[in-house]
């Protein structure tokens, strides 16, 4: 096996996913497969390559710095599916002290 | 009215110009078909009547005005990832359900620019993880040449909708396959543009180094048109690639004298059907004959490809997609703290491929396993890329089938992830070195299913890419659209 059960519910937590009983059954065979077919890359001799992040060239794009319209605070928040006038609500994130 | 879905854009715009017919005609004509077909077919998730008519009239007016674009009064219908101002876009996930982008993806900014009919949202699989548009959160779209079978995916819904003839073309995206397998699989064509001739700008991101929007057509010069229309540099995209964009219809009605096609050794695999095999040699006799030099090439890294696309898109996915968490946008489950809060809205909102995808790439970026995974996966990428250019050293374009199958039967794979991973054997290469490459009808199996040919190019060789395509077109004249679905 090369993923346990317990490597899957540690990294769907990782994720923030919350997995029931059956679907980390299920994930984890899949995953322990689809892993092991994987490691068919470890056949390959990749000493001195460098790894390829991106397929064409990137370079740092500069732009004009020009004031352009942009969201008003509502719009940015229009989608929120909780909010205060034009914040995101969110559940408490630091404990409160008693 | 049932030979409409014969012309191509450019003879439906000299009928508009020449007020042969109504903008608002041609797309009353296409919502007509829509609520006929579609109920067989699933390919819209969001038919938009209201807008698609009130487009057209302004399209009307346009004409009547005498304005010109590549565009004007065409109906189109989109894939569900593309940001629509206004218009409900939710990647087929119940995550993103009820989310109204509050502006346009750049593609979509320019097909308005171009005078295009909004007809609807297509489906896909969720979050375009998938190659059969099963894994939708809201339907399934069937295969138009049998609808019992799947349409390919994850572009499944602007395949489906372009080989029904529910628009004239659509927009699709492109990560591993997704455009050019489902239009293999459906019979119509479909691009993957060069990595960065297309802005992705308001395109939802899945896996942001390999992504690429394309057009799905029914003809050669339809993918032309709609490809002249949506590449371009755009300072928007930092990937995007600031070079001309030059006119692909200047590069259709030429012979292929001179063209060199390579043929790779390493896509003679073992699970190919026999049909494929039959089909994609002829197509390959059809191309000499028509002035093509035939040359084998070897990309030897290609049996590594599968490997390493799962793992840098799966890893690209789970990043992407820790943006959705209860609290910008779409689905909220409430829980007893912050942490609680995602894990349930997460576990709700997402569909199982994508759970699975978001674990395993969490799992190969994450601290112990990066090097073994995703660092190798970067370098095996390399070693992909380096194939191809010295593959491109002895030819101007490479040959291959889309599809070592053709359509599949629903639910036939979906319990088997890695099999269904399999099936891209022969498009994710392209993705990994972000070259350009076409999906081309290229005939029929024994049951009348289509197989697709695929004719991959340069970087930025999207015109002879075109230019090979449309020889190919001009002497097979496959059918696009089946017989039972055009009265």
């Amino acid at each position: 096996m090369k993923i346990t059960k317990e490597t899957v519910e540690y990294v769907a937590h990782l994720a923030r996913l919350q997995l029931g009983p059956e679907e980390i059954d299920a994930y984890t065979g899949q995953i322990d497969k689809i892993l092991e077919y994987m490691e068919s890359l470890n056949s390959l001799d990749t000493d001195g390559v460098e790894p390829t992040s991106h397929p064409v060239p990137v370079a740092c794009v500069m732009r004009e710095d020009a004031v352009k319209p942009s969201f008003t605070a509502d719009e940015s928040v229009g989608n929120a599916p909780a909010r205060i006038d034009t914040f995101f609500k969110v559940p408490p994130i630091i404990e409160q002290e008693e | 009215m049932g030979d409409l879905i014969n012309l191509t854009i450019k003879e439906l715009r000299e009928m508009l110009k020449k007020k042969e017919i109504s903008s608002v005609e041609l797309t009353r004509y296409y919502l007509k078909r829509m609520s006929l077909i579609d109920n067989e077919i699933k390919a819209y998730v969001r038919p938009t009547e209201e807008i698609a008519l009130e487009m057209a009239k302004e399209a009307d007016e346009k004409i009547t005005r005498g304005e010109e674009a590549p565009l004007l009064g065409i109906p189109l219908g989109i894939k569900d990832i593309l940001c629509t101002k206004g218009i409900e876009t939710t990647c087929a996930s119940n995550i993103l359900k009820g989310f109204i982008p509050p502006y346009d993806a750049t593609v979509m900014k320019k097909l308005k620019e171009a005078g295009y009919v909004h007809l609807g949202k297509l489906n896909m699989d969720e979050f375009a993880m998938g190659s059969s548009t099963e894994n939708s959160a809201f339907q399934t779209t069937r295969n138009p040449w049998d609808t019992a079978r799947i349409p390919g995916g994850s572009s499944g819904g602007s395949a489906a909708a372009v080989a029904s003839g529910l628009c004239v073309a659509s927009l699709g995206t492109d990560t591993g396959g997704s455009i050019r397998q489902p239009a293999g699989l459906c019979g119509v064509i479909g691009m993957k543009p060069t990595y960065g001739r297309v802005s992705r700008y308001g395109l939802i991101a899945f896996a942001s180094s390999l992504d690429q929007i394309g057009p799905f057509s029914r003809t050669v010069s339809d993918c032309a048109t709609m490809l002249n229309v949506i590449a371009g540099y755009d300072p928007m995209d930092s990937t995007s690639i600031p070079e001309p964009v030059p006119d692909y219809h200047s590069f259709l009605g030429k012979d292929l004298k001179g063209v060199r096609i390579g043929i790779p050794a390493e896509y003679a695999i073992e699970g190919i059907e026999d049909d494929v095999r039959k089909n994609y040699e002829e197509s390959l006799k059809v191309l000499e004959e028509q002035g093509a030099a035939l040359v084998d090439i070897s990309l030897p890294h290609t049996p590594h490809a599968v490997a390493t696309y799962y793992i840098i898109c799966t890893a690209e996915a789970s990043s992407n997609l820790a943006r959705y968490d209860g609290v910008k946008y779409g689905l909220r489950e409430e829980g007893k703290d912050i942490i609680d809060m995602y894990k349930n809205t997460r576990n709700k909102g997402f569909g199982p491929e994508v759970k699975r995808r978001i674990i395993l790439g969490t799992y190969v970026l994450s601290s112990g396993y990066y090097d073994a995974y995703y660092r190798k996966a970067g370098k095996v990428r390399t070693l992909i890329r380096r194939d191809f250019d010295a593959a491109f050293a002895s030819c101007d374009l490479i040959v291959t089938p889309v599809s070592p199958t053709t359509a599949f039967k629903t639910g036939e794979r979906i319990e088997d992830p890695l099999t269904m991973y399999l099936s891209d054997i022969f498009t994710i290469p392209a993705n990994l070195a972000g070259l350009p490459a076409v999906s081309i009808p290229g005939g029929f199996d024994s049951r009348g299913l289509p197989t697709g040919l695929h004719i991959i190019g340069k970087a930025l060789d999207e015109g002879p890419i075109l230019r090979a395509a449309h020889v190919f077109e001009s002497v097979m004249k496959f059918r696009t659209v089946p017989e039972r679905l055009t009265n």
